[in-house]
């Protein structure tokens, strides 16, 4: 299995945000703002290399009736790990995104690759794949950030671009994430095609 | 490798173990950011302590709480009494909590011994990012709609509402809440028992 093949496809090919469709909640609620959206996609990503390669370890002890509740143990533990060192060491994360951390437990994106993928590959490669997806993920919401904050508040990262008078409002509420996600989808799927 | 077989015994074993590591490694994680986490929340609230009563020299007082009955309803406000380094008695900040437009919101409001406002912070809020988010900016002093130095022994109100205070534009309902929130605050600093 090549590895860097993981990596590319989870960002292009299978690219959680813009192909596979998932996790669109965190998605469309994180991205007021490239920083948010980023720190979202940077959070979900260190869960997801975690689950993956320890279920993937954990996949030939476990008898498959009960698959389901031990990935959501493995997941729902990492995810509270993540949550304490975030409170304890990056308070300002912890203000913007305090409500969705502990989400990411259900967030489809996670459970989705500990079955498509973690249960049956290695370890190895299951990191690789959190990986890949995770980056794929990162780069979709900051991608979605970046373009909410430039026609919402008229700024990219906290840095203003363009005079308030300029703003679209609309982009930083919730139906405005919905309109901007439509419009990078087409986007990318006739970039990709 | 063959997998488990899903046997009775196995299902079990195998949930217990799992959830018994991951018990142990949460609290492990727990019992390093305790500590941590501890000190974050008390620095914050140092610091808003610090920033609403406008001084960097100060001892605040171990937090009072005062019960009020707002709209038939009970309401806890948080008073911290803050000294300067001399002793003199600089007023206090009062905590209060009103519904915003998206949910709680919590403010930090300083208050000097005549009562007048001094400072204030918003210490947790849930409102619109870009609308009704602005109060942590708009009511200071210089902006747009300047509480600071005011005394809301007149309750302040907006100006829609026939008051002096200029709200938030497209966010009225968050700056109501706002103002309500700071007049809660004096009426429980006022009703403090006196030392």
């Amino acid at each position: 299995m090549n590895y860097i093949n993981l990596i590319k496809n989870g960002i292009v090919k299978d690219n959680p945000t813009f192909v596979l469709m998932l996790g669109m909640c965190p998605t469309l609620a994180t991205t007021t703002s490239a920083m948010n959206g980023m720190s979202m996609g940077l959070a979900t990503m260190a869960v997801l290399i975690c689950t993956n390669f320890v279920i993937s370890c954990l996949k030939s002890i476990t008898p498959d009736k009960v698959r389901i509740p031990v990935f959501i143990v493995v997941i729902a533990a990492f995810v509270t790990v993540l949550q304490l060192f975030i409170k304890a060491f990056l308070p300002d994360i912890d203000a913007a995104l305090g409500l969705f951390i502990p989400l990411i437990v259900v967030n489809c994106i996670i459970l989705g690759r500990a079955e498509a993928f973690a249960a049956k590959n290695s370890p190895i490669a299951s990191l690789f794949d959190g990986i890949g997806i995770g980056l794929g993920f990162t780069i979709g919401l900051t991608l979605l950030g970046i373009c909410r904050e430039v026609l919402g508040s008229g700024s990219v990262f906290g840095f203003t671009l363009l005079p308030e008078t300029y703003n679209i409002l609309l982009f930083v509420l919730p139906p405005g994430a919905f309109i901007m996600l439509g419009f990078l989808i087409a986007i990318v799927n006739k970039l990709r095609s | 490798m063959k997998k488990l077989e899903s046997s009775l015994l196995n299902m079990v074993l195998v949930l217990t173990g799992v959830a018994v590591v991951m018990g142990g490694l949460l609290a492990l994680v727990n019992h390093i950011t305790e500590g941590p986490i501890a000190d974050v929340n008390k620095q914050k609230l140092d610091m808003g302590i610090k920033n609403v009563m406008c001084v960097n020299e100060l001892t605040a007082s171990e937090p009072i709480e005062v019960k009020q009955n707002i709209d038939g309803k009970e309401a806890v406000f948080t008073i911290y009494e803050v000294k300067d380094a001399q002793g003199q008695d600089l007023g206090a900040a009062v905590e209060s909590t009103t519904m915003g437009f998206g949910g709680d919101l919590k403010v930090l409001v300083g208050f000097n011994p005549e009562g007048k406002i001094l400072g204030y912070t918003l210490l947790q809020h849930t409102e619109t990012p870009g609308l009704g988010a602005k109060a942590d900016q708009w009511f200071q002093k210089g902006q747009k709609g300047d509480i600071i130095g005011k005394d809301p022994k007149e309750p302040l109100v907006v100006s829609k509402d026939g008051g002096q205070v200029d709200a938030i534009t497209a966010s009225t309902i968050t700056s109501r809440a706002f103002l309500k929130a700071v007049n809660q605050a004096y009426n429980a600093y006022k009703a403090t028992p006196a030392e």
